[in-house]
């Protein structure tokens, strides 16, 4: 007999309790949980996220549709930033006021070359408010996993209020299971010496998100 | 790596040792209050907390009461989507599966992400033995590794250290691991979290194998779960070529929507944040992001066992987030390590002497690691009533009974040590149904009080030993009644003369 059918054995001479005709939903989960916690508006919800993503060490910045390859541009020069991956599918225009080198998401680069640059700059799927996340499933924006990881800077990109949602109910419907996720809340952090919180472990040690203003929106 | 869990003493004489310890009191005692405040805070946010425990503790029950059908699904799922799956009925089926598997690779060398499970079966003992070097990558279970130390809490493993023994055992241990820590290094946690990250990037960024255990797994769609803070669990899920992880079949949720429940109810409980920084979700293997070879080792190790019990089958729900122990007075004082396994406070007392049957004095004493205060229970974010199961493994430690062992029905004898208990259980009982017998007694007792021991002798010392015995009043209460106001009934001030 495999070790399969072991356990399952094991599982099922376990359960001789529940009665033959129960069936797997049951029992019933009471779903009477809320969907999302108070109510706010469109702008309330993006102005929560703000706070949230800033009450976890996230450095946050606001800007209307055109003033986007600026900001990035100073926000990289800020930091002294001179090599930058992008993922391939990023607006070519975000980089375009940027005076660095960008280099491609490529699979074939080496997690000790990725070491070397100093920034990375994505899009995201989405962003949850009311605990101040930032969703990555690796679209075209966003790239692979290892490229917002591995260098210490990540500048990211949300666009609101289209990529706001209120709350992890509502942030779960809208992501496929299917992609690799990454959910980011802060920069990289640690409370394992005295549950003292320090910012910067393992991943990147500064987090900066920018709030882009859709055409037409708030 | 030579320290192990298994032949840890009974847990009074190791809390006994541990209480004792005021360096260690000191740090629980700071650590233990400021995470329980800040949790206590975090819960307060959520206006529906208790709709998500109720719903949180449903889909625990739900999964464990159909669990061959959601394990079955979820083996499915996750060999669709282009893993591979292992059963391991016991700690040693599960580290040679691994093992095999680390030695497929041609490597030497994994890289771990913080493991609960792989900590239960001794993961990192069993691949030294075969020559293969697992680093722990999270800073505190690096802490812990560093001093040939054994973890002492569920989420903060080096809980009992503080900032200076932390620099010490860095400025020591470091060097012989791999980079050494920085001249100079102080004892700020910045300064402690830095040097971690320095001696830990060259292993991540050559590691070829990465092990981990799972948060929770989505049988509807065969996905993998790990919550975690530093990036430490990233870098190990997403730079290797190989992935291996190892998860107690329990871990199991039904579907993709489930995780709504558990993603608000796990950080909270746990870090007393809204998030924690990091969760990782992956289901198979994706191509040009992460592993291309995904190994998923479904672990029952008296799981199953676990599971036969219609009361402690509950402990099945734990997510680990460690809220029990942070309130718990017993671990508050006594320490992780008094309860002499990876699982420690209340949950671990409970879910110790399951998981590994109670034929041991340590696994016979855990039941009694409690002053069923209720605590625990209030604070889990799933309901687990943990002083409801301490209490039946307490009468299946004292009576005996009905117990299942590596999926067998045995019959489990009353544990020695208990014979004097019972028998004296007997005779109280029976003095109790003879009030002239009981009045004497309780007379004699009174009149030779100045010549009682402070401990027992014969078979009561095992007890006396952790309990200080209760004085013999001059006069019992009965008698007293009888003085002052048994006589005419009436006395309304009653009092001393």
């Amino acid at each position: 007999m495999s070790s399969r059918d072991v356990v399952l054995a094991r599982v099922r001479r376990a359960l001789a309790d529940v009665p033959r005709g129960e069936g797997p939903h049951d029992p019933p989960v009471p779903r009477d949980y809320l969907r999302v916690h108070g109510s706010r508006t469109t702008e309330e919800t993006v102005e929560l996220l703000a706070e949230n993503l800033a009450d976890y060490r996230a450095v946050v910045h606001r800007c209307a549709p055109g003033e986007l390859p600026a900001l990035i541009g100073r926000l990289l020069a800020e930091r002294g930033a001179r090599t930058v991956v992008a993922p391939t599918g990023l607006d070519p225009r975000w980089l375009s006021a940027a005076e660095v080198t960008v280099l491609p998401d490529r699979a074939g680069d080496t997690a000790r070359e990725l070491d070397a640059v100093d920034s990375v700059v994505t899009g995201c799927a989405l962003a949850v408010a009311e605990t101040g996340t930032l969703v990555l499933d690796a679209g075209p924006d966003q790239g692979s996993r290892r490229i917002t990881l591995v260098p210490d800077h990540h500048l990211c990109v949300v666009r609101v209020p289209g990529q706001v949602v209120g709350s992890v109910p509502e942030a779960l419907p809208r992501l496929s299971p299917e992609r690799p996720l990454t959910w980011i809340s802060g920069p990289s952090a640690t409370s394992d010496i005295e549950l003292d919180r320090v910012e910067g472990v393992h991943g990147p040690r500064t987090l900066e998100v920018v709030l882009l203003a859709e055409e037409g929106g708030s | 790596m030579s320290r192990s869990f298994l032949g840890m003493p009974a847990f009074p004489r190791a809390a006994d040792v541990s209480t004792r310890d005021t360096r260690l009191r000191a740090n629980l005692t700071h650590a233990t209050r400021t995470i329980r405040d800040k949790r206590a805070r975090a819960v307060a946010e959520l206006d529906d907390w208790a709709g998500l425990r109720a719903a949180g503790a449903a889909l625990k029950d739900r999964t464990l009461r159909h669990l061959d059908r959601y394990l079955e699904q979820l083996e499915e799922s996750v060999v669709a989507a282009g893993g591979q799956v292992h059963w391991a009925a016991d700690a040693a089926e599960a580290n040679r599966i691994v093992t095999r598997l680390v030695r497929e690779t041609g490597e030497r060398e994994v890289v771990k992400v913080k493991s609960m499970a792989t900590q239960e079966i001794g993961l990192n003992e069993a691949l030294a033995e075969a020559g293969i070097r697992a680093y722990e990558t999270d800073l505190a279970e690096l802490i812990v590794q560093l001093g040939d130390d054994l973890p002492s809490h569920i989420l903060v493993p080096a809980i009992h250290r503080n900032r200076a023994e932390i620099r010490d055992i860095f400025r020591r241990e470091m060097g012989k691991w791999g980079r050494p820590a920085p001249e100079g290094l102080s004892d700020s946690p910045a300064e402690l979290a830095e040097a971690a990250r320095l001696h830990l990037r060259e292993k991540f960024l050559t590691a070829k194998v990465g092990i981990s255990g799972a948060n929770f797994m989505v049988a509807e769609t065969g996905t993998l779960v790990v919550v975690e803070s530093e990036g430490n669990g990233r870098m190990c899920l997403t730079l290797p070529e190989t992935l291996i992880s190892v998860v107690g079949i329990e871990k199991t949720v039904p579907t993709w929507q489930d995780l709504e429940v558990f993603l608000q109810l796990l950080p909270r409980s746990s870090t007393a944040e809204r998030m924690n920084p990091y969760t990782t979700t992956w289901t198979g293997t994706t191509d040009g992001d992460g592993p291309r070879t995904f190994h998923l080792v479904l672990l029952d190790n008296g799981r199953t066992d676990t599971l036969a019990d219609t009361v402690g089958r509950q402990a099945l729900r734990c997510i680990r987030c460690s809220a029990c122990l942070n309130v718990c007075p017993v671990y508050e004082r006594a320490g992780g390590h008094a309860y002499g396994s990876p699982y420690p406070g209340p949950i671990g007392a409970i879910l110790t002497p399951q998981l590994r049957g109670m034929a041991g004095p340590l696994e016979q004493s855990l039941p009694y690691a409690s002053s069923l205060c209720g605590a625990c229970y209030e604070v889990c974010p799933v309901a687990i009533d943990i002083p409801e199961v301490l209490v039946h493994l307490r009468e299946r430690v004292v009576e005996g009974g009905p117990v299942t062992r590596g999926g067998a029905r045995v019959v489990l004898k009353p544990a020695r040590g208990h014979a004097a208990e019972r028998a004296a259980m007997r005779a109280a009982a029976w003095a109790f149904d003879h009030p002239g017998a009981l009045r004497g007694g309780m007379r004699l007792a009174a009149r030779t009080r100045r010549l009682h021991p402070r401990r027992l002798p014969g078979p009561g010392r095992a007890w006396s030993d952790t309990r200080a015995l209760p004085a013999v009043p001059a006069e019992s209460f009965r008698d007293w009644w009888r003085r002052t106001r048994g006589a005419n009934g009436n006395s309304e001030t009653g009092g001393v003369e």
